[in-house]
């Protein structure tokens, strides 16, 4: 039996395994799947930017690591994740799911943190950044509204402005987090530009930072855009993976499972899930992306199937286009992975074998949404439920032990559910 | 000698377009080219449209996907501009982001813009550091100018950074914002204006973003060597055509 005490000892812990043990988030020896100094993970990566925006990224570039290694950066974070996101969310071990497909999965329960999802991990550690850097006007991009919810809560806690971009048919498709950024204070801009999906959120928040170079921080919600964000939105993600070391440790006296498993949009929960195994190769690390209505379908966000290598978002890494480098629209049920692009640490992990990378298409991710709710009597995002579809078809041995980055809850999705099931 | 910078030894204030390629009708490139050649333009950017262009306003995104939607592509551009050398002397400068470039093959789109005479790119997109690491050799085996920008925000060391590897202009961002915007200049440019000039590049300093009239091109070239008008041409051709192209120009200046 596991001391209750530990838990809260080892959440202590992390305020200081951040700056001193080989988990460090400021590590930097050894990486062959971490980035590089120069803002690369293999050949993706990089900061390809209007140079309007150079100003913005290299201030931050300059400053991040400096800024994350303070003493009261580290305090304050770690505060903030414990008292007010509630971590650390509990490493689950899901008996009745393990039964059905005969093996060991545990579930991490990101879908326990505050508003909902893991996306709230990276928004604490991009508030106070931009509080230190001097910032009083935030801007962020969202497809689901998850991301914005996240913002727009940091910004009421801190008191700060906050601008939250979003395509004009996801306004209409997830009205309620619509409703939920304004009670939060938040304006919600409408993108009504391309397609008027994340995408175009996307390149409206940008427009709006190139606009407001000054007194404005953006705070992306995935591992994706212009280094140093992949790298920093990892950093404030990897305490998903420092939690499950420690508590697999308890657990099951060992701190590597055979498997992590995590769904990929951005890569934000994929990151911060993967972040302190990327190295550790017995640990295998399964990325699910959305097939959408099927792979071949030409309704899909598949990007590691369906991309090739290009530029989206400041970043060099693997997207959807077409043969003259237009950047094509994706098709998932699930808002989360509606994204033509995938963070360049994913597209490296894709790239060197690393990684093993599935498609989940949308019936496939419904069913298995349906089956968590039956089974452990817990409520996925539409999203996660995409890394739990794959015990349907990717075999396990009996005493393989998985862990499943469970990244949302699915609240936010009911309208969908019943519209899906005819609830 | 390159056309960029004979035109730029002139000692002219240089009026300089923008336009989308393949808009307001897929083959009105060269028809357009021809007709600001004719009214008196020193220069023409060629806009390759882009799915996502980050640095542009309404205008240019709006024009852009139309270009898109009637079937613009790299290729096809080329096509286009294949015996324009024999209607138009002015330098011609392709303007585009990385993407579309990367796809095509950065080798096989230099080698291209040689065969129809460009002059010169400008792709905001394509960092500093990454030009001059991997893709200046190619450019310059082509004959081929790149023309990076700065903003009110780039620092002084960056300017002449940027100074020393610029061949033919620096494209000088009016302010702090996307394409398209016009509420005019003031004292902020102004001083802006006065501040670059003042530091005696090496480079002729050429002004783009927001310049929608004769004052503004005043404004932008009483201490530069020209102004680039981009979304305010485009809007007088989404309204009057071809038929507007010459008014337009002369009364800029
Ligand atoms: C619950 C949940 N999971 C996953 C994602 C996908 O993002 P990422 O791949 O960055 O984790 C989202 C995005 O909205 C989400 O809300």
């Amino acid at each position: 039996m596991a001391n209750p005490n530990t838990t809260q000892y080892s959440i202590l812990n992390t305020q200081y395994s951040i700056l001193n043990t080989q988990y460090s988030i400021l590590n930097t020896q050894n990486m062959n799947y971490n980035v590089n100094e120069k803002g690369y993970y293999g050949e993706f990566g990089g900061a390809y930017i209007p140079e309007m925006l150079y100003p913005n990224v290299e201030e931050l570039r300059q400053n991040y690591l400096k800024v994350m290694a303070e003493e009261s950066f580290q305090k304050e974070f770690h505060e903030l994740l414990k008292d007010y996101v509630g971590r650390p969310t509990p490493l689950y071990f899901a008996k009745r799911l393990s039964e059905k497909y005969n093996t060991k999965i545990y579930l991490k329960r990101e879908d326990l943190c505050h508003t909902g999802a893991h996306k709230v991990n990276n928004t604490i550690g991009q508030i106070l950044m931009a509080k230190r850097l001097g910032k009083t006007r935030i801007i962020a991009e969202t497809g689901a509204g998850q991301h914005g919810v996240a913002t727009a809560t940091v910004c009421a806690l801190m008191g700060l402005e906050c601008i939250v971009f979003m395509g004009d048919v996801d306004i209409k498709r997830q009205a309620p987090n619509v409703a939920r950024m304004k009670m939060l204070g938040a304006k919600v801009v409408p993108a009504t530009s391309g397609s008027k999906t994340l995408k175009d959120a996307t390149n409206e928040a940008i427009r709006d930072w190139i606009n407001n170079p000054v007194d404005t921080h953006y705070i992306i919600g995935s591992v994706v855009g212009p280094h140093p964000y992949p790298d920093m939105v990892a950093r404030f993600q990897s305490v998903v993976s420092e939690e499950i070391k420690l508590q697999l440790n308890e657990k099951e006296g060992r701190e590597n499972p055979d498997f992590v498993v995590a769904c990929v949009g951005g890569g934000s929960n994929a990151a911060g899930a993967f972040y302190h195994y990327l190295e550790t190769l017995e640990v295998g690390i399964i990325a699910v992306e959305a097939a959408g209505k099927g792979v071949d379908s030409g309704e899909s966000a598949a990007t590691s199937a369906l991309g090739k290598v290009g530029i989206i978002h400041g970043s060099k890494t693997l997207l959807m286009q077409t043969a003259d480098g237009q950047i094509t629209e994706p098709h998932s049920i699930s808002a989360g992975l509606d994204y033509p692009g995938v963070g360049p640490m994913h597209a490296n992990l894709f790239a060197s074998g690393r990684g093993e990378f599935i498609s989940i298409t949308d019936d496939e991710a419904m069913e298995a949404g349906l089956e968590l709710c039956k089974l452990e009597g817990i409520i996925p995002a539409i999203e996660s439920s995409h890394a739990l579809a794959i015990f349907e078809n990717r075999k396990f041995k009996k005493d393989d032990v998985i862990v499943v980055n469970l990244s949302g809850r699915g609240d936010k999705d009911l309208d969908t559910y019943i519209k899906y099931f005819n609830l | 000698m390159n056309r960029i910078k004979q035109k730029l030894s002139e000692n002219k204030k240089l009026l300089s377009i923008y336009f989308t390629a393949g808009y307001p009708k897929l083959d009105d490139t060269v028809e357009i080219l021809q007709q600001l050649e004719k009214s008196g333009v020193d220069m023409v950017e060629i806009g390759l449209p882009f799915s996502d262009p980050l640095a542009d306003g309404p205008t240019i995104q709006a024009s852009s996907q139309e270009a898109l939607k009637n079937g613009m592509t790299t290729d096809l551009l080329f096509q286009q501009l294949k015996d324009v050398r024999k209607i138009v002397s002015i330098p011609l400068i392709i303007m585009g982001y990385f993407n579309p470039m990367l796809q095509f093959g950065v080798e096989n789109f230099c080698k291209k813009c040689a065969e129809v005479s460009i002059d010169g790119l400008i792709l905001p997109d394509l960092p500093l550091a990454e030009y001059e690491e991997h893709y200046a050799e190619i450019f310059k085996k082509h004959g081929l100018l790149n023309i990076f920008l700065i903003t009110p925000q780039t620092s002084e060391e960056r300017i002449r950074q940027i100074d020393n590897t610029s061949e033919g202009f620096i494209y000088m961002v009016s302010s702090a914002s996307v394409t398209g915007s016009s509420d005019g200049f003031g004292k902020e440019q102004e001083s802006y204006f006065e501040r670059i000039a003042s530091m005696k590049l090496n480079s002729p300093l050429i002004v783009g973003f927001g310049i929608s009239d004769s004052k503004s091109f005043q404004q932008a070239t009483k201490h530069t060597n020209g102004a680039i008008i981009g979304s305010a041409f485009i809007k007088m051709l989404s309204e009057k055509g071809f038929a507007g192209i010459s008014s337009f120009i002369k009364s800029i200046r």
